[in-house]
């Protein structure tokens, strides 16, 4: 049954699921995205969400199809995600591990991807440390790309499960405000979700030191910035601030190495200014959301007692994850498409 | 070298360097020219060039050109570069010392010299290092390099960190009299960066080199001009800042030139985001990056800067703070440009497509034709010293180095086309106005595109 839209289609099954409304071959960023592309998403996944509340946990969905992790950074969830995402929908699930170390003795990204899309991959996902990565091999290859975390560029499926757990705590996106806290410079997941939010309507707040936010938000001379090419978000650099009648925060992982490159004076420092606390985040609206999109430092830039407290959803995040993931293989190689 | 006369005719005539300006022919004989003026008529068995609508002038001159031999033939040799050279208009080009083994001897200069007579189509003047195997720590023979043939000194692509050594290097270079050529980078600054800093890196997430790590060493190499009264000549200047501090250092009877490149004046840092968003244009209301986004072929250091800086650069060229328009002719292999943008190498193909794309700015109007030609013939000349002597001019008793081209024609760059080895260039597929009809080296045909009027002896 064809229905495009609608409360209808949110009590679907995935056997009824049919999703001729989405148009892209690849997952490479959310900026691609419209509010009804990303809705779609959200359907598709509360099939999926179904699927995984059932005893036997796998449809024959994409059974016959390839699907290969190509993965150059390490990573533990998004990895074991993508893979049990896949094997629910029964498709074949390829490994390729491939070692920064490799890259640098001259083993060519393109040919990897060659060698992959010659033993019939259907879907690759990518993980890669230079951001673009994805954006080359969607070049290079007919194979669907799905961007599993380039550099600092963009994380698209941490994007989209963020949104849909947080679309199960409030009635609607629109107009919530949501501060991402913390390493904004260097964060592909900060990246793609000013972009997700921002179209889903949310107002977007970025709080961090000075030196760890992109030199562009601070400035007004850059007239695109307000043009359409980066949505407009809030800077604000007092953490008090930023969370004053905020409805969810987002402390992103500090790396020590930060430290080192000059950007902070000591981890004690940061801590001290910026770590989500019990009592910073009394500061929030009554019924708020403390998220994370792992690994989480705990201690640095979040306390534990915040980490797993009440308002915690982040267990809720990497469950839901299987989900988004499932949906987003089903579009672009499975019914959707 | 031509011996057999060569005629051409009824073309408008530029030659800056003689204020010359007109509607005239040009007569050339045993390398020379021996008549500029109208109504020449043809010796005997001379070949003749009907150049009606076209325009003659200087062979163009390079400053900053890389042939990558010895040690990257894979990437380009002093054969190719030349050819490209040729097909580009330019009679005379610099190929600058970061090969390997690098520029860093009497020795090597005479070896890319010897190449240059064996292999090359037009001239080739080389630069030598300032310091011994670039590496910034000793001074390099630059003397003795002098003597060889080296036209001016550069540790291209690394600057001379050490400021006492830079000191030093300004200091000796007085004693024979060459410019050091200063690749301004402050390394500390640009760690980490693969383009411009600023809204495109962030929406790319790709690490920003700021317009400050260019002008921190263009100022502080301006103080040591000045401290040591040596000449310094600033290469591939590319952000509004660095404009700034040269035209108050000329202000200041500082002995500083400057050279920018054609894509540092015609394109700027969005273009990384490939040529569909630079054609959609701001306006456009798409938020998605193009297909062909992280486009390699824009990534170049320095790095492409904005629109005012783009403005900057253009400005400056018209009001002579900056001399010359240098290519920086960055020839790559396929494998260093199709992969990771990160990791891609940095450098633009440009020697075929400078005058194309240069014309750009003739008929938007930013630009005086005059203007452009001097750029690239008498001002390059001026600062190239003995060597140099007569080049970039159409005098009587000069060599004969001359381009044809033709200002209006349209040609769109491809890549089949391009004869460098390199064909990594941000201009592929764009259509361009100005088009180099012939190149003429020391009285001899080194190129002529199809549609060129000739007759007479073969």
């Amino acid at each position: 049954m064809a229905q495009r839209k609608g409360n209808a289609t949110e009590s679907q099954t995935i056997e009824q699921m049919d999703t001729p409304a989405w148009q892209h071959r690849h997952v490479l960023d959310v900026d691609c995205l419209s509010r009804d592309d990303i809705r779609l998403v959200f359907q598709t996944t509360d099939a999926m969400m179904e699927v995984l509340s059932r005893e036997v946990r796998r449809v024959p969905t994409l059974r016959g199809k390839t699907i290969v992790t190509l993965f150059y950074e390490p990573s533990t969830r998004t990895r074991a995600s993508f893979e049990m995402a896949a094997k629910n929908l029964s498709a074949d699930v390829v490994s390729f591990a491939a070692s920064g170390s490799s890259v640098e003795k001259g083993e060519s990204f393109i040919d990897t991807l060659r060698t992959l899309q010659a033993l019939g991959a259907d879907a690759i996902i990518i993980r890669h440390k230079q951001s673009g990565a994805p954006y080359v091999a969607a070049r290079h290859v007919s194979a669907s790309i799905l961007n599993a975390g380039d550099g600092w560029h963009a994380h698209p499926s941490q994007s989209l499960l963020d949104m849909y757990t947080l679309r199960r705590h409030f009635p609607d996106l629109q107009g919530l405000r949501i501060v991402m806290l913390g390493d904004v410079l260097h964060s592909r997941v900060a990246r793609s979700n000013i972009w997700g939010m921002t179209t889903m309507g949310a107002q977007v707040v970025l709080c961090c030191p000075p030196t760890l936010l992109p030199d562009v938000f601070s400035r007004s001379d850059h007239g695109p910035v307000t043009s359409g090419y980066l949505p407009e978000v809030t800077i604000e650099t007092d953490v008090e601030k930023a969370l004053d009648g905020a409805d969810v925060v987002m402390p992103l992982r500090l790396q020590t190495e930060r430290q080192e490159a000059g950007l902070l004076p000591s981890v004690r420092e940061y801590v001290e200014r910026y770590q989500l606390t019990v009592a910073r985040l009394r500061l929030l609206r009554k019924h708020s959301v403390v998220m994370h999109p792992g690994p989480m430092n705990e201690g640095v830039e979040i306390s534990p007692e915040v980490a797993y407290g009440m308002q915690s959803v982040i267990e809720e995040q990497v469950s839901v994850g299987v989900g988004i993931r499932m949906a987003l293989l089903y579009l672009v190689i499975g019914g959707g498409r | 070298m031509k011996a057999e006369p060569l005629l051409i005719r009824g073309g408008r005539t530029i030659d800056p360097s003689s204020k010359l300006d007109d509607i005239g022919d040009i007569l050339l004989q045993g390398g020379k020219v021996v008549g500029v003026g109208s109504g020449i008529t043809a010796p005997e068995y001379s070949t003749v060039i009907e150049a009606a609508g076209l325009v003659i002038c200087p062979g163009f001159i390079d400053l900053h050109c890389h042939l990558r031999e010895p040690g990257y033939e894979h990437k380009e040799t002093v054969a190719s570069g030349t050819r490209a050279a040729a097909k580009g208009g330019f009679t005379t080009v610099c190929c600058m010392p970061n090969t390997n083994p690098p520029l860093d001897s009497a020795a090597t200069i005479e070896y890319v010299l010897a190449k240059s007579r064996a292999e090359g189509l037009v001239r080739v003047l080389p630069v030598g290092c300032i310091t011994k195997g670039r590496q910034g720590k000793e001074l390099a023979e630059m003397a003795e390099m002098a003597r060889a043939g080296a036209v001016a000194f550069s540790d291209d692509g690394e600057p001379v960190l050490d400021s006492r050594i830079m000191r030093h290097a300004l200091e000796y270079s007085l004693s024979f009299g060459l410019p050091l050529v200063d690749h301004c980078e402050d390394k500390a600054l640009s760690a980490g960066g693969v383009m411009n800093e600023g809204w495109v890196s962030n929406r790319l997430g790709l690490g920003g080199i700021p317009a400050a790590a260019e002008e921190n060493m263009v100022a502080r190499d301006i103080s040591l001009a000045q401290q040591t009264g040596a000449r310094i000549h600033i290469a591939h200047v590319s952000t509004a800042g660095s404009v700034e501090l040269i035209r108050r250092a000329k202000e200041k009877g500082v002995r500083i030139t400057a050279e920018v490149t054609p894509h540092h004046l015609t394109l700027a840092e969005d273009r990384v985001m490939g040529r569909e968003f630079v054609a959609a244009g701001y306006s456009c209301g798409a938020r998605g990056l193009p297909s062909d986004s992280y486009d390699t072929d824009a990534k170049v250091n320095p790095p492409l800067r904005t629109a005012a800086d783009i403005e900057a650069l253009v400005e400056a060229v018209g009001d002579g703070t900056i001399d010359a328009i240098a290519t920086d002719h960055a020839p790559h292999a396929w494998e260093d440009k199709v992969c990771e943008f990160g990791l891609a190498a940095v450098g633009i193909s440009g020697l075929e497509t400078a005058l194309g794309a240069l014309m750009g700015l003739v008929s938007r109007g930013d630009l005086e034709l005059n203007t452009l030609v001097s750029k690239l013939t008498a001002g390059p000349s001026g600062l190239l010293g003995s060597r140099a002597k007569g080049l970039g001019s159409l005098v009587e008793g000069f060599a004969a180095d001359i381009v044809i081209f033709d200002p209006e024609a349209e040609w769109v760059v491809q890549e089949q086309d391009i004869v460098s080895k390199g064909k990594n260039t941000p201009f592929k597929g764009a259509t361009l106005r100005g088009k180099v009809m012939a190149t003429i080296f020391e009285g001899g045909l080194v190129y002529r595109a199809d549609g060129l009027k000739v007759r007479g002896a073969k």
